[in-house]
Formats: structure tokens, C-alpha cells, sequence
């Protein structure tokens, strides 16, 4: 039944919207909240809680809520845990319960009640021991079913976010009083302040009280403010945003809520912004969070706090029920009493647990008839689906009156959460009844509400002080403003947190249903600290973290230990302080646009040629060329092999790095950062090189030419290029600083195509005319300047596939073209393209280690490179690789295998054990790296590591895979597989 | 959090690779005791609390290694120096 609706600060009656919540259609007006709307419709119960599955209400009118938790929209924009009370109204709104079975009227769950006393703090450690296997199987399954709150949809997000960047001079958090008076002023001394606040309104407090300003309604000053701001070119307001999280050197992260007031974002339009703000200084004004009372049936829907039915009452013109009872231990219940018996609503009593109340709010009450009871408590609240009474302790005895809502009201928290990001240790405040911030940066100032300045005046006072303390540091003039006179109105508390004697359930985290009596026996169990009683109890654990609630159980435990709630202390937060979206935080970055893409020049030939590509660190390598008749992979494949081994192929190689390294003292410096010697190296002559991290264990292999006499040019894996990069720079300026030499990457400068194969000089000799290419012009790891079609490009007889080679470079924009001109020239000679499949089986057949035997943890004797280490020189690794653990002959080094029966596959990852014992980890002697089928010997091959493998050749080992049910033996051998002499190579 | 690259000015934490202790000086390769002091200029780190000297690289930017005063504690940024002007 929809209440005759008010008028209220944040709202236009005239403009209805219709929405619906669990199927029911009903209609608010512009300017409310979900929350305000189904208040408005007299809709009591929103959910049901976490664990008890008790009926649950709405509790506050803020991101605080506990309980109001409920799943918005539908289909693949559904979205659970959604909070009532910040969901911005639109027409066509549908809203879902959650966390009820089968209805939310209905719940067949709520037998969790009468099985609480199994429920209670730590259930989850000391229930579902045993037997152990009951928990996978029954426990689990059943409490996840019963437990949990809303569903996601399991569907792929079908919004869009995006990330922006700002700076300011000033960052205001909170556009209350506080922080529209501090932004007010520093926005008139032109200094660049970004406003940025969580609600859809500016004004917090200002929209919610009945306070005057200048003798006008607050609000209106509120408006006349926002208005002057937008007209400032400096200043830039963010509604609908909430800072989460304060970092380092005045970085802030921010949500927009770019869309999500509309039922959908607008073609083109992002839902949500992820804002990073780097400020030069901050003002956090983020206002105050009202504490409720622990006592019986403190969650029964209908109890409220105070603030709240204020604010439903002023910012939404919503009587959140026909009569509200209060009950206080501050001021502030006063207030709601008054505002109430102002607006005709009736208040059949207004309890104040403290006996001594300011005389002139005694005296108000009185005058407005107001049934007042000074030193009383509510002991219990009653009403199982909605509030229907309470029982109020007097001095006079016990009464059970009759009630339909309860403002609540146990003084004010400072909302804490940015203040505590960098470390700052709330302090609790005797004056404010409060954790208030402890010590923040010297750019970050907290002002308002947020500091303990709960009155209007001294809020005020509190943002202008800030304000111009900023404008100091910042040495900007003070500009002209009129200091707005308000009430001072301060809130006198006296805290009350737990009600003795209260029968029913007393809560203080509704959200997980945490009760005093969870606390009582956390603090008989031990868990005394805070953040033992945080995690034994869950309290503040929930979406909400125990904002409006969760003291109430730290200053229990606090009052058990006899300390008081300075001794105990309270949590500090991290962020988020707000829940945020995974979506907004990847923004853009997702699917193809996870991270970057690196194309080869041959890609869109590639492409065209249907070849599947795979990963390479950010590149995209061309797998293999399938042709017509291929159907599996491994055709293709082998093809490729055998054409190279017989023909020619070309393949792409250009993903390798390339490092130009220049300088005087290029080949000395060489020398330090490879095992092996590169100063001796002749001009026009490539080597193999191997480098060492300082511990002495392999970092990375490629080779290094000598272009000129002070040009070399080091390749490196595609994999480890920019950690090689900043290996050479860190050992050329923090260790060697003293050498005259310089680098650059230039991998994505050149193109580089590797021609393999016995035809390769016959190929290259048709596009390099003019070049020799003979033993004697171009031996075996030689390398030359190149002109084709007047282009300059370099040639290097390099081989990876065994076969006689040629790699061919040029500048990467000629890429293309030069890769289409090479298949032509190899198709012509009965040659093809190949992949990175077939350049990988070839690299195993010839023994090369790759990535997987480059892994980190093997050292050049183990891989069998031992040789090249220089015992002339110094290099990067010498001193910790002569380690004689580094020299055991019994590490696993690296050797070949073939299975015995010359078909069992030999898989990578695969367990070396001895024959004849049981597979277990305890005779685990080694493992397959890389494996291959080679079409040139036409059986399965693999590398492998393997406890003093190269003494165990001709021996027999057992290939055990469990995962895949490998289990094969195979022979010993070395691990070059095709033509072990190197003949090939020379032709 | 901000370092003040001595090339490219103020730059924002991402644009840096962090890589740790400066203070440590590579050890004589052919000195008798070599083996025990490469262990330990390999393996051994302070880890201190507060002021703390370290090695930093502007990947994102000039590729400088820097050697850069942090406090562990705070975060605070004090001396930003190139590496190569940093020496024993």
C-alpha cells in the first residue's frame, strides 16, 4: 500500500517511475532510491540474512546497508548483492530478493534458527570434522546451498568500462558540508579541485536534516554551491563516484557509475569509469556512519537507525512507517523524534538509555507530547516478518507497546575507511564517542563528520580550517566567502552498545549474522584481539564490513576484557572501500585487448593462409601451413620437416630479440655478460653465446655478430628479450660503468627470415644475385652486409634446423614483401613455409635446448654447454657456477630419449624412474622437457633431464606420465637425434 | 607512488622495474675468498625497515638504473641518483 508520498529535498513526485521487486509492480518517483521506493510502497521485508535466514528490512539510506542486499536487473546485466539504499531509481527497474527458498514471504530455510546453537562463531572449525569425507560430499554442498547471499549470472559481461587519469590540486571526497565548503574555497582561489562523491546528489547531511542555513532550508544552500562550482572552469565534479582506495603520493582510485541509473548504457556508452586521481593534496570528507544498539531482535525488519528515517523522511518525503518509536543513547535520536512529531507521524515513545538528557530536549519533548523515557532500554524487539512491538525496561518495570518501526540510535562512527589505507591507526575519541582518524600523510587531511565533527557548525568550521590550510601549502590567495550560518547542533553520546537482559537474537553484523553471544564465546574461546575476533566470528567479514554494526562488537569484547574500547582498538580497512567491479578495474583490457599484440612482417600472409598462431610472449607465430588433404596437424608438420631436410623452407624468426650493442668497448663488454668470448670474435663472424645469471645458473642463449668493428648485434630468446635487455643495461651502468659502449633493442626494426635446407644457396643465390654465398665468401657462422632490390639488409649463415642455412634481415617495413618473395623462391624449388612446429621438432632433433630446458634451474653443465665456459676471463656467473653442487655429476643433465618399442609417445612432463621400481616421487630421477615426433627418423624423440644421464647412455628408463597414463621405456641416448657430426650444416 | 627520474622528471611506479638493495657491491672475482663472498652478495639481504637505498630501472622510460633512497615503512622518496654516478 504506497504511503501518501511528502515532499523531500531529492525527489520529484510529479515524476513516477515504474518498477518491480520479486515480480511486484509498483512505482516510485525521480530522485529516489530503491531503498526510498520500497519504503514508500510500505515494503517491510528485503531479504533474508546469511545465516539464520531471519526476515530482514532496510536498516540505513546509505552504502553502509547490511541488509538490503538484493540482485538488479536480468540475464547477462544481472547483477547480486546490489544495496537498496544507493540504487538509483529508474523506470523499468526489476529488483530480486535474495537469499530466500522457496519465497521471500516463505522461508523454508529459517530452520537454520532452531539449529543455531551449531551455527554459532567458529561452527565452521569445530562441526563437520568428521568424517572427513562427509564434508566434500554433504556438509559443504548443503551450506553453500543454504548460506551465501545473491548469484552471479555466469555470463560474459556485456558492458563496457573504461580507465581515466586526473590531477588536481585538490581532491574533496564527500560533497557534505565539510566538503562542499573546502571545495567551495579552493575552487574560488583557481586552484584545479576535483569534487568527487558517491551519491547522485551533492549535500550528504545537507538533503536529510531539517537544518537551516542563513535561515534557509540546507539544501538550497547545497544547490547554490553545486551551482557556482559548475560554472568554475577548474573544478570537476564526479558524481555517482566513490574514492575506494587512498595510495601512495596523494594517488586515489575512483568508480563512476557512469551508467547505471539507466536500465542500460546508451549505445557507445561505458557503464562504469575507473578513475586513478593524483592529487596534490586530499580532503577527505566522507562524513559519519550512525551505530545501532545490540538487543533482542535488533534485525527484525522495521528497526532502522535514526539517521535514516530522517533522511527517508527529508531527502525522499517517505514516512518509513505510521509509528516510529525511538530509541537513543545520543542526541541524534532526538532529532528524529522532534523531525517526526514535526511531520505528524506519530511516536509512541522516545526511550533514552541515559538518565541524564540535556533539559532543554527534555523540556521540547514534553512540549510536543512526546512520550518520554529517560534511563530506559528496548530489551527486545518483536515481530518475526516486520515490527510489530517492543518491550521497553523502565524504571517502572517491563511494557510491551506496540510499534511498526524503531529509530536506533547509538552515536555516530567517523567513516574511517580512506584515512586507514596508508597505515593511519584509528583513535578512539572520549569527547566524540568515536574511533576518530589516527595520523595521515602531510597531504592528506580528513575534515567533517569523518574527523568527529559531527554538529553542522563544526563540520564547517572543520572543511574551511582544511581548505585553508591547503591553500597555504599551496600558496594560493584566500579568496572572499561568507562563512554559512548554521546551528552548531552538536550530538552528545553516551555510549550504549548491548542491552543486559535482552532475550531474543542481539545483533551486531546483520549482514552475517553475528550475535553478542557469538562474541561472549570468541572471548571465552581466546579470540580477545580484534582481528581474532574479526576472523572467529566473521564480524564485519560481510559486502558492507561491518560499517554501521561492526564496533558494537569490538566494544563489547573491549567491555568483557575491561579495557574499553581505546584498550581493544578497532580494524583499520583496506581497500576497497567500496565493492568495484572486476570490469571496471580491467577496463578495455579484456579479451583481444587483454595486452598487447606483436604481428610478424609474414602475418597477413600467414593469416591468409589459414595457419593457426601461437602465443610468444605479446607475439603471434605462425603454427604451421596446412595444405589441401591435411587433415591433422601433424601432417602438416612432419611435411614441413621433410621438405626442409630435403628441400627448402623459409619460416619467420624475426620474434627472436635483437640487441644492438655499440661502443669502443662492446666486445669487452661482451665478454663480461656471456660465459664464452666475445672480444676475440672477427668482423663478420657470428658465435653461439651462453649467458649466466650471477648465481650461476643459465639466464638465456642466442648468438652475437660482429657487423663491424665496434657493432655487434646479440640475439636473444623471444621470451627472455626485454629481461635480457635490462640484464645488459643493469651490468653496463650499475656494475661496468666505465666501458664506452651502448645498446638498443631492435627487434621490431628488422625482419628476419631463416632459409634452411640443401637448396637454401640455391634459393638465396635467385634473390641475392649478386652476393656470394659460397663456403669460401660465407662460411658456417658468418654473416655479411646485403643489398636487395636497394634495400640494406644483413645476411647471417645461421643454423637452427641442422640443415645448410641462411638467416636473411631487412628493415621490417620490407618484411612482407621479402617473405613473399622467399616462398615463391622455395615453392619453385619444390620448398615450402614452415612454422614454429616443425622450426621446434627440427630444434629437438638436433638437440638445441629451448625454453623448457632453459627453465631456470639448470646450469650450463647440465644442459652440456660446460665447455664454453672461459676459465680466461670474469664473466656474469663464473664465481657461483664453479660451486661443486653445480658440478655433481648426479644432477639431472640433459640427454636424449627413444622409446624401445620405437612408437610409445614420450610426453613433456613425463617421470623418469629406474625399471622395475614402483612410480613414486621417492625414485623420481629426472623428467622430458621437450618431445616431438621426427618424421626424419620416423619414431617419437624427447629431451630430457636425468640424474647423471650422459654416464647412463645405451641404458634403459621408464617414461612414466600418470597424468595422461604415459608409461613407456626408452633407450638413453645422446641428444642430438640428426646428423650428430654437424656435416650438414657446411655443405 | 612517484619517482623523480633525473632524465624524464616526476614519472608515475609503473613505468619502473624494482629490483632491490644498491648498497651491494659486486665482489672481487679473483679474490681468495670469492666463493663465500659471491654467496653472499647473491643470497644475503638486509630487508630493513625504514631508509633504504635501491636499484630501480626506468623500463617504461629513459632505462636508466637509478639508485633510489626509499623508506620501506612510509614509501617516502628521498635522493634519486643514476647508477652509474653511484660508485664505490
Amino acid at each position: 500500500m504506497p504511503r501518501q508520498r511528502r515532499p523531500g529535498t531529492g525527489i520529484d513526485p510529479a515524476q513516477k517511475l515504474d518498477f518491480q521487486f520479486d515480480g511486484l509492480p509498483l512505482q516510485g518517483v525521480a530522485g529516489d532510491t530503491l531503498a526510498a521506493a520500497l519504503l514508500a510502497n510500505g515494503v517491510r521485508v528485503v531479504g533474508r540474512s546469511f545465516k539464520y535466514h531471519r526476515a530482514r528490512g532496510i536498516v540505513t539510506a546509505g552504502p553502509e546497508e547490511p541488509n538490503a542486499l538484493v540482485e538488479l536487473r536480468e540475464g547477462a546485466r544481472l547483477e547480486p548483492n546490489t544495496k537498496a539504499t544507493t540504487v538509483e531509481l529508474f523506470d523499468g527497474l526489476s529488483a530480486r530478493s535474495q537469499n530466500r527458498w522457496p519465497s521471500l514471504g516463505l522461508d523454508l530455510m529459517a530452520v537454520n534458527q532452531l539449529a543455531s546453537p551449531l551455527l554459532a562463531a567458529g561452527f565452521y572449525y569445530k562441526t563437520f570434522m568428521w568424517p572427513r569425507h562427509f564434508w566434500e560430499k554433504l556438509y559443504e554442498p548443503a551450506i553453500r546451498r543454504a548460506a551465501g547471499l545473491g548469484r552471479a549470472s555466469g555470463l560474459p559481461d556485456p558492458d563496457s568500462y573504461e580507465k581515466c587519469y586526473a590531477h588536481a590540486d585538490l581532491l574533496v571526497v564527500g560533497a557534505g558540508p565539510a566538503g562542499l565548503i573546502a571545495a567551495l574555497l579552493a575552487a574560488r582561489s583557481g586552484a584545479r579541485v576535483i569534487l568527487a562523491e558517491e551519491d547522485f546528489l551533492l549535500g550528504g547531511r545537507l538533503l536529510a536534516e531539517a537544518f537551516l542555513i542563513d535561515d534557509a532550508p540546507a539544501h538550497l544552500w547545497a544547490r547554490r554551491v553545486e551551482a557556482e562550482l559548475e560554472t568554475l572552469p577548474n573544478v570537476r565534479i564526479l558524481k555517482r563516484t566513490a574514492v575506494f582506495g587512498a595510495y601512495d603520493d596523494g594517488t586515489f582510485g575512483a568508480i563512476e557509475k557512469v551508467a547505471d541509473h539507466l536500465p542500460e548504457p546508451e549505445p557507445g556508452q561505458v557503464r562504469q569509469r575507473y578513475w586513478q586521481i593524483v592529487a596534490a593534496r586530499a580532503v577527505l570528507a566522507t562524513g559519519g556512519i550512525e551505530r545501532g544498539i545490540a538487543f533482542g531482535g535488533n534485525d527484525r525488519p522495521g528497526v532502522m537507525l535514526a539517521s535514516a528515517v530522517r533522511t527517508y523522511l527529508h531527502r525522499f518525503g517517505v514516512a518509513a512507517a505510521s509509528r516510529i518509536a525511538v530509541f537513543t543513547s545520543s542526541d541524534d535520536g532526538w532529532k528524529t523524534a522532534f523531525d517526526l512529531a514535526a511531520a505528524g507521524i506519530e511516536v509512541p515513545f522516545l526511550a533514552d538509555a541515559r538518565a541524564d538528557v540535556a533539559a532543554d530536549l527534555v523540556e521540547r519533548g514534553r512540549r510536543l507530547g512526546l512520550r518520554v523515557e529517560l534511563g530506559a532500554r528496548v530489551e527486545d524487539a518483536t515481530g518475526a516478518t516486520g515490527l510489530n512491538g517492543a518491550y521497553l525496561r523502565s524504571a517502572r518495570g517491563t511494557t510491551w507497546l506496540p510499534i511498526e518501526a524503531l529509530a536506533v540510535s547509538g552515536g555516530w562512527n567517523s567513516n574511517l575507511g580512506l584515512s586507514t589505507h596508508l597505515g593511519g591507526k584509528p583513535e578512539w575519541s572520549e569527547t566524540a564517542a568515536a574511533f576518530l582518524p589516527g595520523k595521515t600523510p602531510s597531504w592528506m587531511r580528513v575534515a567533517g563528520a569523518a574527523a568527529g565533527a559531527f554538529g553542522l557548525g563544526e563540520a564547517f568550521r572543520g572543511g574551511v580550517e582544511a581548505a585553508l590550510a591547503v591553500l597555504g601549502e599551496l600558496e594560493r590567495r584566500v579568496p572572499a566567502f561568507d562563512m554559512p550560518i548554521a546551528s552548531d547542533d552538536p550530538a552528545r553520546t553516551t555510549p550504549l552498545w548491548r542491552v543486559e537482559g535482552a532475550s531474543g537474537k542481539a545483533f551486531v553484523d546483520l549482514q552475517h549474522d553475528v550475535t553478542v553471544k557469538d562474541v561472549e564465546l570468541a572471548h571465552r574461546e581466546g579470540f580477545k584481539a580484534v582481528e581474532h575476533l574479526k576472523r572467529y566470528t566473521t564480524l564485519g567479514m560481510a559486502t558492507d564490513q561491518g560499517k554501521s554494526m561492526a564496533i558494537l562488537g569490538q566494544a563489547i569484547m573491549a567491555d568483557l576484557e575491561k579495557v574499553g574500547p581505546a584498550g581493544l582498538g578497532t580494524t583499520r580497512a583496506r581497500p576497497p572501500q567500496v565493492p568495484v567491479a572486476i570490469g571496471a578495474l580491467a577496463g578495455r583490457h579484456r579479451g583481444r585487448q587483454f595486452r598487447p599484440t606483436r604481428l610478424t612482417a609474414s602475418h597477413d600472409w600467414a593469416a591468409a593462409a589459414a595457419a593457426p598462431f601461437m602465443d610468444a610472449g605479446l607475439w603471434k607465430r605462425a603454427q604451421y601451413f596446412a595444405r589441401p588433404g591435411e587433415t591433422n596437424w601433424r601432417q602438416a608438420v612432419d611435411r614441413e620437416v621433410l621438405t626442409v631436410r630435403a628441400h627448402v623452407g623459409v619460416a619467420d624468426v624475426s620474434t627472436l630479440g635483437k640487441i644492438a650493442v655499440l661502443g669502443p668497448d662492446a666486445g669487452i663488454f661482451l665478454d663480461k655478460v656471456y660465459v664464452n668470448g666475445f672480444s676475440g670474435l672477427a668482423v663478420g663472424k657470428v658465435r653461439y653465446g651462453l649467458m649466466l645469471r650471477e648465481d650461476g645458473f643459465v639466464m638465456d642463449d642466442g648468438t652475437a655478430a660482429r657487423l663491424g668493428d665496434t657493432d655487434y648485434l646479440v640475439s636473444t630468446t623471444t621470451a627472455n628479450a626485454a629481461n635480457v635487455m635490462m640484464h645488459l643495461e643493469y651490468c653496463h651502468q650499475v656494475l661496468w660503468p666505465q666501458l664506452d659502449v651502448r645498446m638498443a633493442s631492435v627487434t621490431e626494426q628488422w625482419a628476419q627470415f631463416a632459409v634452411a635446407g640443401p637448396k637454401a644457396r640455391a634459393l638465396l643465390s635467385g634473390i641475392l644475385p649478386s652476393t656470394p654465398l659460397e663456403n669460401g665468401d660465407l662460411p658456417h657462422m658468418g654473416c655479411r652486409p646485403i643489398e636487395i632490390g636497394g634495400v640494406r639488409g644483413r645476411l647471417f649463415r645461421l643454423s637452427f634446423s641442422g640443415e645448410l642455412a641462411f638467416e636473411l634481415a631487412v628493415p621490417a617495413r620490407f618484411g612482407a614483401a621479402l617473405w613473399r618473395s622467399l616462398v615463391h623462391a622455395a615453392e619453385t624449388l619444390g620448398g615450402s613455409a614452415y612454422g614454429s612446429e616443425a622450426l621446434g621438432v627440427m630444434r629437438i632433433e638436433k638437440g638445441h635446448v629451448g625454453g623448457a630446458e632453459l627453465n631456470g634451474r639448470t646450469t650450463a653443465f647440465d644442459l652440456g654447454l660446460g665447455r664454453l665456459l672461459s676459465r680466461k676471463k670474469d664473466f656474469i656467473g663464473r664465481v657461483m657456477a664453479a660451486r661443486p653442487a653445480l658440478n655433481d655429476l648426479h644432477r639431472m643433465r640433459l640427454v636424449g630419449l627413444v622409446p624401445l618399442d620405437g612408437r610409445a609417445k614420450l610426453p613433456v612432463g613425463a617421470h623418469l624412474v629406474p625399471e622395475g621400481e614402483r612410480p613414486a616421487a621417492s625414485v623420481d630421477q629426472g623428467y622430458v622437457t621437450s618431445a616431438a615426433y621426427s618424421p626424419t627418423l620416423g619414431h617419437p624423440i624427447a629431451l630430457a633431464l636425468l640424474s647423471g644421464g650422459p654416464e647412463r647412455l645405451g641404458q634403459t628408463i621408464r617414461v612414466v606420465d600418470p597424468l595422461r597414463d604415459g608409461d613407456a621405456l626408452a633407450r638413453i641416448v645422446a641428444p642430438v637425434f640428426v646428423d650428430p657430426e654437424g656435416s650438414r650444416v657446411l655443405a | 607512488m612517484r619517482l623523480t627520474c633525473p632524465f624524464c622528471g616526476p614519472r608515475d611506479l609503473r613505468e619502473f622495474t624494482y629490483r632491490g638493495d644498491a648498497t651491494l657491491r659486486r665482489p672481487d672475482p679473483d679474490a681468495a675468498n670469492a666463493a663465500s663472498a659471491f654467496a653472499d652478495y647473491v643470497y644475503l639481504r638486509a630487508n630493513p625497515r625504514g631508509p633504504h637505498r635501491e636499484h630501480w630501472y626506468h623500463a617504461a622510460g629513459c632505462r636508466a638504473w637509478l639508485v633510489v633512497e626509499r623508506d620501506t615503512a612510509t614509501h617516502a622518496i628521498g635522493r634519486v641518483a643514476l647508477a652509474r654516478n653511484d660508485q664505490p
